[in-house]
């Protein structure tokens, strides 16, 4: 890459850096949605909210080796009195599929908020199957989603969704739109 | 019986259901989530408890259900007692709970080298696998090996810690099928029975 195409793809990075305030926001309803727990296995389009959980001192953050962990310590957080919310990315939803049954059983609150691949400018082949399959595979688990198209709606629709799962003991996948988070960058700065 | 397989992983010996009834004995405060299959009705054989979760699904997640539970209540000490292919169908939670490290939880693998619910075929830890040995490498604050009845009795004490963990014990029991005991199946019942033990309001 020429250094004057390199110094102008630094500089949209980080426009897009300081113009992106939807990770603080959903962090500050999560907050006041009293969750204390929150797991993830990493994603590009969590990473802001991630830091942000993790600075935290009253947040318990646990990194996942698989995304049905997260499921799993889901559960056991609400048996012992805390909410809990799953970061994930979408092919990590095919990991959790039978995992959903214990959700559904024994109607676990289930507040998972996912980053979409697949679905807006995806160069990556690998990522379409599960990306396409997502909305499907959750419904079909019994995990109602809710998608969020606009970082201006990401906040209010977290908040909805932490109300239904928590409060009407659903289980609930908030879906970020590939188009919102934008392009993966595969060139660094 | 000792028995040994034809790749020459030694099986245990013990009898499940005495083992299980004396690790659960005087248990006091502890919190108990089982494995599906055997552990289930073991830990339901020695005694039903309202602080007992019992899965009859989600393989390979009752180790994490009690991170989750282990993390929401600090102060009571916390068990996952389950079977080996259980736990083999989740090992990565156990560098999930080593790096989580949380200090009141135990995990207890009840291992007698087959899948004892679906026919007794030989499982990876059958054929020589070391699932403590997995745990001493993810970093387990401490693991055991236990293969004597004694050594069950004084892990006993090691139950109720809420301090020291995460601890990891194997406890080699011999391959067999003991006649079923079989714990509430409802799932929202028992979510909501140890909720309700804990003193937590129910939706």
């Amino acid at each position: 890459m020429a250094k004057s195409t390199k110094k102008a793809a630094a500089a949209d990075a980080g426009d897009r850096q300081d113009s992106v305030t939807w990770p603080a926001e959903i962090y500050r309803v999560l907050r006041e949605a009293h969750v204390t727990q929150a797991c993830y296995v990493p994603d590009a389009g969590h990473s802001k909210l991630i830091q942000l959980l993790h600075a935290d001192p009253a947040i318990a953050t646990t990194v996942l080796t698989t995304e049905e962990e997260g499921i799993a310590l889901a559960a056991g957080a609400w048996l012992g009195g805390n909410r809990c919310v799953l970061l994930l990315q979408s092919s990590g939803v095919g990991n959790c599929i039978n995992m959903l049954s214990l959700m559904a059983t024994c109607r676990f609150p289930l507040l998972a908020i996912v980053t979409m691949r697949g679905e807006w400018a995806e160069f990556n082949p690998w990522q379409m199957a599960m990306g396409h399959a997502t909305p499907a595979a959750l419904e079909l688990m019994g995990v109602k989603t809710m998608r969020v198209s606009a970082a201006s709606e990401a906040a209010e629709t977290v908040a909805a969704a932490a109300v239904l799962a928590f409060d009407g003991d659903q289980q609930m996948a908030v879906l970020l739109s590939q188009r919102m988070l934008g392009r993966k960058k595969w060139v660094e700065k | 019986m000792s028995s040994e397989s034809k790749h020459g992983a030694k099986f245990g010996t013990l009898d499940r259901r005495t083992a299980v009834a004396e690790l659960l004995k005087d248990r006091g405060k502890l919190l108990l989530i089982t494995g599906l299959g055997s552990s289930s009705y073991d830990a339901f054989a020695a005694g039903d408890h309202d602080a007992n979760f019992y899965l009859w699904g989600a393989m390979g997640g009752a180790a994490m259900m009690g991170l989750g539970l282990a993390l929401a209540q600090p102060d009571r000490p916390v068990c996952v007692l389950t079977g080996d292919g259980e736990q083999l169908m989740g090992l990565g939670a156990l560098a999930t709970i080593a790096v989580k490290k949380p200090a009141n939880l135990t995990i207890v693998v009840l291992d007698n080298g087959h899948f004892g619910e679906t026919g007794m075929q030989t499982s990876h830890s059958g054929f020589g696998v070391d699932i403590h040995r997995i745990a001493q490498a993810a970093g387990f604050a401490a693991v055991s090996d236990i293969r004597g009845m004694e050594e069950v009795a004084a892990y006993r004490r090691q139950l109720k810690l809420v301090s020291g963990g995460p601890r990891y014990a194997t406890i080699r029991i011999a391959p067999g099928n003991p006649p079923r005991a079989l714990p509430a199946r409802d799932g929202v019942f028992l979510k909501n029975r140890v909720r309700q033990h804990l003193g937590l309001g129910v939706n």
